[in-house]
């Protein structure tokens, strides 16, 4: 027995494969962009330093919700609930220690 | 039976792929131990959170006398390795889908040993990468506070890919020798996380460290 049963499977896996397609096609194409960005030299200074992160972070959100099938749903409440706890204590902890380290090196100069 | 299979698409226990009714193992049976192995990816999301921010001190301030990442970085070797972590994340995705839905174990084992030859060449590239640094371009990790952090963030999720890779082998043997079980099924299911995590902290690694680095 190989392959979907019924109607409702051959839908499931027709959802789950076209996921995978547009979550390679995305992160490529938002790969591609970022290395564009020195590449090229269209952008410079801090233009192209946020534009760089942003399509870093884009790039976060679609291979979470593309390979990592994490989404908003109503079901998904406890793991959603978990990966924000995490993003809140990242940056905390990120920030926080920046914040203290960047002083400190402004001190000492 | 339409019903409860229509509810169980919209409505999944857990995130990511639920294994097929009757197939198992069961949704609601698999959803604390991936829900537990999301705790530990995301307490290595931490660790990682952390490496980055002694990384972003030390980028300002921490590099003295040695060479600096201007210096150092060319884009193309990080370009290559970000596009074959990203078909490596590919033939995993390709490999948790034959899972579910092909019973043919040799599908399965192809998608797996393409994501572990793929992981395997990114090694490769980041070793080289590291031999050089450490002979020709005199940037070993003692060299400067900045490299120190360099090295320990790339050599973290270095080591997090090898050990990925042994899983995968692990969990490949384990096909072979006891089929589709659903504690096999489990192990591949949390290896998938872990692998598609991996490739999340490598889009960090190169925004932060690589693309600013050539940038600023």
């Amino acid at each position: 027995m190989t392959g979907p049963r019924n109607e409702e499977e051959h839908e499931e896996l027709r959802r789950e494969r076209r996921a995978l397609t547009i979550g390679a096609v995305q992160a490529l194409i938002l790969t591609c962009a970022a290395f564009a960005i020195p590449a090229t030299g269209l952008l410079t200074g801090l233009a192209a330093l946020a534009g760089i992160a942003l399509l870093g972070v884009l790039q976060i959100a679609v291979h979470f919700r593309w390979f990592l099938h994490l989404d908003l749903r109503r079901s998904h409440r406890h793991d959603l609930q978990l990966v924000l706890f995490t993003v809140l204590i990242v940056t905390l902890m990120v920030g926080g220690s920046i914040w203290i380290l960047f002083d400190l090196h402004d001190r000492m100069m | 039976m339409t019903a409860s299979a229509h509810t169980r698409a919209d409505e999944r226990a857990h995130i990511g792929l639920t294994q097929r009714e009757g197939e198992g193992p069961d949704p609601d049976e698999a959803a604390p131990i991936i829900f537990g192995f999301w705790v530990f990816l995301m307490a290595d999301l931490v660790l990682f959170a952390v490496l980055f921010s002694v990384y972003a001190a030390m980028v300002n301030g921490g590099q003295g006398t040695a060479p600096g990442p201007a210096d150092l970085f060319d884009l193309k070797i990080p370009f290559v390795e970000t596009l074959i972590l990203l078909a490596s994340s590919l033939a995993c995705g390709k490999a948790s889908l034959a899972l579910k839905w092909r019973h043919d174990r040799g599908r399965l084992l192809a998608w797996m040993g393409l994501t572990f030859l793929l992981g395997a060449g990114f090694l490769v590239l980041e070793l080289r990468d590291f031999i050089q640094l450490a002979t020709e371009k005199n940037a070993p990790p003692q060299a400067s506070g900045w490299l120190s952090s360099y090295w320990l963030l790339l050599g973290t999720h270095g080591l997090h890919v090898a050990a990925g890779m042994i899983w995968l082998a692990v969990i490949a043997a384990q096909v072979v020798l006891w089929g589709l079980v659903h504690e096999v099924k489990l192990r591949i299911m949390r290896f998938a996380l872990f692998w598609h995590m991996l490739d999340i902290v490598w889009i960090a690694i190169i925004t932060v460290v690589y693309l600013f680095g050539v940038q600023s």
